[in-house]
């Protein structure tokens, strides 16, 4: 079974509506979205969710008003200000400490110190994962709660179940929708993947975010490839990433013109190759070639 | 004054409103900063064009054990969450990369065997464009501690005059952290089912927050009236609205601002900033 991860540094450049395109053409493949944060995949291919399970990324301290004698240990070792003076009073003491669960990172270091024990570390909720079927075939997908971290963890758990799930149904192939940026969520989908394609626009801003996603898949020892959308909104600079990606031995598999298909077909909740045949279908084509002669 | 740009959904335009609405004001006299959070992909210096006048190392604290007082002991281990540390044979082993720099190794240990030592993760740049005050912040490639050099960067914001905050895409930890203890949000999207998909859980963040904001539309002739419905069912403000222009995207690719390319559009970021202004006096 082989992985394709596609990435875009910069966001909005079209990375989900390729994703969605490649899972229409793919004949044997499980689809997961990797974009937690902002998970925008299911409303193109619509997955009915046969299983529900909730994701726990790691635990969070909470302070036990009863107990809490006020002495203040747990704010002064908090190294992530997440410990405050404003709880409610007990016997003790007029107001107890607690413990905000937006600033809390679970670090323990509250929990262990606390000299009368009054400070619980509880399993977080962050989010829920889910097992679909949609009309291409498999797919996992994620909600993360709202204001939650842990978007790393929950990448890594979709990855795995992809795969157990690709085991079980004897895919070939697990296809990943991953998030902007170079951070934990990133490295988390792209780890151990076989091939990374990365969706660029031709900005000055797409080739600086461009250079610094494809040094982390570099880092990696990922096979990359790289498409250009909206290549004519600047031809100039979609010849420099040319250039500079090939001079890099990076391949640029395709150059897809602005189109306003992109948006249309969201709208309908279409893939792009199911609402348009045209030019677009066909690059589009094209470009799913050299993906799957590159995952060989 | 602190105003945040922030967005659910990448690339719908979060920078060129920030650095558009950042140079607007400035124009007028006033001391404006714009800050740059977006730390892992940084494009508001491409528009900005800052002269940098420091550039300083962004590092963490992690770790450093002393071999010789370790007994092996693993308590260190036993309270890391991040699996950064642990004892495998009686041999402490280090993580760097997955610590969270929490100070618990270092607090618990028995020996004193574990000191803190610097990593670093990213470098802040601070200067000037065109009379304003400019800062970014441009993570390590590899490196997980975004949050950690949003909050280095955001040290920096002035204490008076507009500070604009360029917030990285997502609603998660480096939303957060660079959202937090901001006056206003403004939150940038476009009229799409992705784009009214992503502004709710954008929504549900700030509310979360509890921030006042409102929304701006970018592009907002393509696509459908979800965005409005929504916006419109929610009682949500809507206070910018730009447009699709093929002259827009053109200049963006080339680097340059819209108020730069096209005529009328700094009285329009004015307008906005009379818009938050106005929210933030009857607040």
């Amino acid at each position: 079974m082989k992985e394709l991860v596609i990435i875009s540094g910069k966001g909005g450049t079209g990375k989900t509506s390729i994703v969605a395109a490649f899972a229409a053409l793919a004949k044997n493949a499980v689809m997961a979205d990797c974009d937690v944060d902002a998970a925008d995949l299911h409303l193109v291919l619509e997955p009915k969710v046969m299983q529900t399970s909730d994701f726990t990324g790691g635990k969070k301290a909470s302070v036990i008003a009863e107990k809490c004698i006020g002495c203040g240990k747990c704010q002064d070792m908090c190294r992530f200000n997440a410990i405050h003076l404003n709880g409610l009073g007990n016997d003790v003491v007029e107001k107890t400490y607690t413990v905000d669960p937006v600033s809390c990172e679970g670090c323990k270091v509250c929990v262990e110190f606390c000299p009368v024990d009054a400070i619980e570390f509880k399993d977080a909720v962050n989010g829920q994962w889910f097992i679909s079927k949609t009309r291409f075939g498999p797919m996992v997908h994620a909600r993360l709660g709202i204001a939650e971290e842990n978007s790393g963890k929950l990448v890594t758990v979709i990855r795995k179940e992809a795969k157990k799930l690709a085991q079980q149904k004897k895919k070939d192939l697990l296809i990943v929708d991953g998030s902007p940026g170079i951070g934990c969520p990133v490295i988390a989908s792209i780890t151990g993947a076989n091939l990374v394609l990365i969706v660029t626009e031709p900005t000055l801003s797409g080739i600086h975010d461009l250079q610094r996603v494809a040094q982390l898949t570099a880092n990696f020892g990922i096979e990359t490839l790289v498409c250009v959308n909206k290549a004519d909104i600047n031809p100039e600079i979609t010849d420099r990433i040319c250039d500079n990606t090939r001079k890099h031995g990076l391949k640029v598999i395709g150059r897809i013109p602005y189109d306003e298909a992109f948006t249309k077909a969201q709208i309908m909740k279409a893939t792009l190759v199911e609402y348009t045949g045209g030019d677009i279908t066909e690059r589009i084509k094209a470009m799913w070639r050299e993906v799957t002669s590159a995952l060989g | 004054m602190k105003i945040a740009v922030a967005s659910g959904k990448g690339g719908t335009g979060k920078t060129t409103i920030a650095t558009n609405l950042a140079a607007s004001i400035s124009q007028t006299g006033q001391k404006v900063q714009y800050l740059d959070c977006d730390v892992e992909e940084p494009n508001g210096h491409i528009f900005l064009k800052p002269e940098v006048e420091s550039s300083e190392d962004v590092t963490v604290g992690v770790p450093e054990v002393d071999r010789d007082k370790c007994t092996g002991c693993d308590k260190c281990g036993q309270l890391c969450q991040y699996s950064a540390i642990t004892c495998v044979k009686g041999k402490v082993l280090v993580f760097e990369e997955l610590c969270h720099s929490c100070g618990g190794c270092m607090a618990i240990c028995p020996e004193g065997a574990i000191i803190e030592k610097q990593r670093k993760i990213g470098v802040a740049e601070f200067g000037n464009s065109n009379g304003m005050y400019f800062g970014h912040g441009r993570l390590n490639i590899g490196a997980i501690q975004t949050p950690a050099l949003i909050r280095y960067v955001k040290q920096k914001a002035l204490n008076d005059g507009v500070t604009i905050l360029d917030v990285p895409p997502g609603t998660s930890c480096p939303v957060i952290e660079a959202v937090k203890a901001s006056d206003f949000v403004l939150l940038v999207t476009e009229p799409t089912p992705f784009g009214l998909n992503d502004l709710e859980l954008a929504v549900g963040m700030v509310r979360q927050l509890k921030l006042p904001f409102a929304v701006a539309i970018n592009r907002s002739d393509i696509g459908d009236e979800s965005v409005l419905e929504y916006c419109d069912e929610q009682n949500i403000e809507i206070i910018l609205d730009v447009p699709n222009d093929r002259l827009i995207a053109e200049a963006y690719s080339q680097g340059i601002k819209i108020i730069d390319a096209l005529p009328g559009y700094e009285e329009k970021f004015l307008e906005l900033y009379c818009e938050i202004n106005a929210r933030l006096a009857v607040k």
